[in-house]
């Protein structure tokens, strides 16, 4: 393996039973691998796939078929057939993932949520929450914020909190799905240093951005994946 | 005596008392476990010793002497009416005086004196079961015995010591009996506990209503239950019998006049009598002889 | 050291006479993780639970239990002696109705301390500073240890009963329905804590759940129940972002938000 993130002929379809069993089909023939220290971006137009396959590559779609084959513990695992613990350990020490939007948990403070991966990976509490007050100061949420829960933040700050528990590990591959979506300029110029940093540390990155500028602040490759899209083959 | 109207001796028929000695043999085969037996009605309510009674009248023979007692003493309805009862059924000498006892029944007291090898003890039992108070399901509590599950018992006595700050426990003090089986000592005072530890004589518990009868043979060991801070003791009392002056005894509260007198006596009468006889005098006490008069 | 599972189940199966409480379900659960078993009422998943905690004879099948000194026990061929301590050493188990679970006129303390008093432990001292430690990590306030959960709240007679649960420090633990009778918000805390507890100590848990809110929140794999059978299991994020079988898309879908 020579990537740390490789996949290879995946394809993708939903039955929906609800609605006579039609099947949609999502994309088929995925392939593309992430070098280290690199971020490839997915592109192409809304509803073309882009979500989907990060989601599958996360693990929470299924796969029809093909491979994602991710380098774990120095060697490759099979996410697309991979069972449910090992893509839980993948998640816990080797791919992160920022999604669009925070699942709050009820009561557990801003600082904690983004403290979570590192104490779940062995890091002592105060020191997993010294390294997420840093970050959290860096994307400019006010420090008042900390210890509340994010239930009740804007979308900007949910956002905020999310990249932070995104980047707080070293995991070696990370997936961000719109990280900027919702934030300002200011803290967008923020992500995209805190995306250079990771690449410079060489983390396999891929991402979704349809924010052109910070697109092209950090893209190595853009992969169009209309060029995998399925969309058509249904009906 | 002849015909349709005559008792058996000690009123029980003799396949009866087969029965219940077969449930006395394997109570004593196994100390301190509630064997279930096939209890009859007895011509007395239940709650008035229909247990004992019939412990007593399957162990009784010709030439035995019973002493009945009721709280220790020889003298109240209870006692008087049971000692008539096998006076009239087996005709046998009766007594008040412990050591010339050879079975004593018994409700709520254990006799201050000595008891000593070949007399035995009979209690009369209401519940049988110590688990009862916190476990309902007779089903539950048996499979707890026959597996050793006794931390409910101390949770009884956790629960005493978080309401009343020691464990306030008085009566009816359950004791582990060779180690093994938890047992209700009926409700004695636990003053009387330490006295069923390594007992000479062959302690019986009958519970009629209930329909159990467990037993301690002699010289088997009886721990009472406690915590490692707050271990087992036994009540202790301010001043001696007002009447003979015993000490280390369990007194009654006798209540004098309306006026709040009041004065600390034996339980135990016998005990008591035969202190006054042998010329011991408490400080409200009077003479024998002269009390006679 | 290679971790292994903690419980092996192979063709668990309940009948009912002609009729199925559970059939052929077969699974590993592995030492830290939690299991949901979600369905309508009715699809066997209580039986199920009930099966594996063995308050109930399988009909067939087999649960391997890793016991403590390393060896597997299959759980029907323990004696009952040593079914029942394990019952209440190395497992614990949360009703959904917490007068079920507690001794309703014991004191709180009593409540909690009873585990420990049925293994051994001797000193009201030392059994008090365990239940009050509890209490306050189910976040009782010690001040009430002496009230009986009879004067509590559905949600705190729920806490106490997993407090009565952990205090012997069990490595599974079955939960039936542990949040069906609360409020929202109690049971928003509820699951907090659960949570917080299952992480920190380590636990394996399996929880029993029409609720796919309460299993997105606390188990990392789940399995759906239809009419007795599993009809599809996996990760708990795949099976509700992406059900496959009609009857998980009807459940996924019929729910308001997870």
């Amino acid at each position: 393996m020579t990537h740390p993130l490789e996949v290879a002929r995946v394809a993708k379809s939903f039955t929906m039973h609800l609605r006579d069993g039609i099947r949609l089909d999502v994309v088929r023939n995925v392939s593309f691998s992430v070098p280290a220290g690199k971020c490839v971006v997915l592109g192409g137009p809304s509803g073309v796939g882009k979500s989907s396959i990060l989601k599958m590559l996360y693990g929470n779609y299924g796969v029809d078929s093909g491979e994602i084959r991710i380098l774990h513990r120095g060697a490759p695992v099979d996410l697309a057939t991979a069972d449910p613990r090992t893509v839980l350990e993948v998640r816990r020490e080797t791919l992160g993932y920022v999604s669009q939007f925070l699942r709050v948990v009820p009561r557990v403070s801003a600082l904690d949520v983004v403290a979570e991966p590192l104490v779940a990976r062995g890091t002592a509490a105060d020191q997993a929450r010294d390294r997420a007050a840093t970050l959290l100061a860096r994307l400019n949420l006010p420090e008042t914020l900390w210890a509340l829960p994010p239930a009740t933040f804007s979308g900007g700050e949910q956002q905020r909190v999310n990249i932070a528990r995104g980047f707080i590990t070293d995991h070696t591959v990370l997936l961000l799905d719109e990280p900027t979506a919702s934030l300002d300029a200011r803290n967008r110029q923020v992500v995209v240093e805190m995306i250079r940093e990771k690449k410079a540390a060489g983390t396999a990155l891929l991402g979704i951005f349809h924010d052109e500028e910070v697109r092209d602040a950090v893209a190595d490759e853009i992969l169009d994946v209309s060029a995998f899209s399925a969309r058509e083959m249904a009906a | 005596m002849s015909g349709l109207a005559t008792y058996n001796f000690a009123y029980l028929d003799e396949q009866t008392k087969r029965m219940i000695r077969r449930a006395i043999l394997k109570a004593i085969a196994i100390p301190g476990y509630q064997v279930p037996f096939a209890s009859r009605e007895m011509p007395m309510p239940y709650g008035w010793g229909t247990g004992g009674v019939q412990v007593t009248a399957a162990i009784l023979g010709p030439t035995d002497v019973l002493k009945v007692i009721d709280q220790g003493a020889d003298d109240t309805t209870n006692a008087v009416s049971i000692r008539a009862f096998f006076q009239k059924v087996a005709n046998v000498e009766v007594t008040t005086r412990t050591k010339d006892a050879t079975i004593i029944q018994t409700r709520h007291r254990i006799p201050e004196e000595k008891l000593t090898e070949g007399q035995v003890l009979v209690y009369q039992v209401p519940i049988p079961e110590p688990l009862r108070f916190l476990e309902p399901r007779e089903t539950e509590t048996r499979k707890m015995h026959a597996l050793s599950e006794y931390g409910l018992m101390h949770v009884k006595l956790y629960e005493d010591i978080a309401r009343n700050g020691h464990i306030a426990t008085t009566y009816a003090y359950p004791v582990k009996v060779e180690g093994r089986y938890v047992m209700d000592p009926s409700p004695t005072p636990k003053f009387d506990n330490p006295k069923m530890h390594m007992s000479e004589a062959l302690q019986l518990f009958g519970a009629g209503r209930e329909k159990r009868i467990y037993a301690l043979p002699p010289f088997t060991d009886v721990v009472s239950l406690d915590f490692d801070d707050h271990p087992f003791t036994v009540q202790s009392f301010e001043k001696p019998c007002a009447l003979c002056g015993a000490e280390g005894v369990y007194l009654d509260e006798v209540v004098l006049d309306d006026r709040g007198g009041r004065m600390f006596v034996c339980s135990d009468t016998d005990y008591c009598e035969d202190r006054r006889a042998q010329g011991f005098l408490g400080d409200q006490g009077v003479p024998l002889k002269e009390a006679a008069e | 050291m290679t971790i292994e599972p903690l419980l092996k189940v192979n063709g668990l199966t309940k009948m009912y006479g002609a009729r199925i409480g559970c059939a052929d379900v077969s699974f590993d659960l592995w030492p830290g993780e939690v299991l949901a078993i979600v369905g309508e009422s009715g699809s066997g998943k209580t039986t199920l639970l009930s099966c594996l905690s063995t308050r109930l004879e399988a009909t067939s099948g087999s649960v391997e239990y890793h016991m403590r000194d390393g060896a597997y026990g299959e759980l029907s061929r323990l004696t009952e002696a040593e079914r029942r301590f394990l019952m209440r050493t190395d497992w614990g188990f949360v009703h959904q109705n917490p007068a079920d679970g507690l001794r309703m006129t014991v004191s709180a303390g009593a409540n909690v301390g009873e585990r420990l008093m049925a293994i051994g432990h001797r000193h009201y001292g030392e059994i008090r500073e365990a239940a009050s430690d509890w209490l306050s990590r189910v976040e009782i306030s010690p001040s009430r240890i002496d009230d009986q959960p009879r004067a509590f709240s559905g949600g705190m007679r729920q806490r106490l009963q997993i407090a009565r649960n952990l205090i012997t420090g069990p490595r599974l633990v079955f939960m039936d329905e542990p949040t069906g009778g609360l409020d929202v918000s109690v049971q928003a805390r509820l699951l907090d804590l659960v949570r917080g507890l299952v992480h920190d100590l380590g636990l394996s848990a399996i929880v029993v759940t029409h609720d796919l809110a309460v299993a997105r929140l606390l188990s990392h794999r789940m399995m759906v129940m239809k009419d007795g059978h599993v009809i599809e299991q996996g990760l708990t994020d795949r099976v509700l972002d992406d059900p496959r079988e009609p009857y998980t898309q009807l459940l996924v879908s019929s729910i308001l938000q997870v």
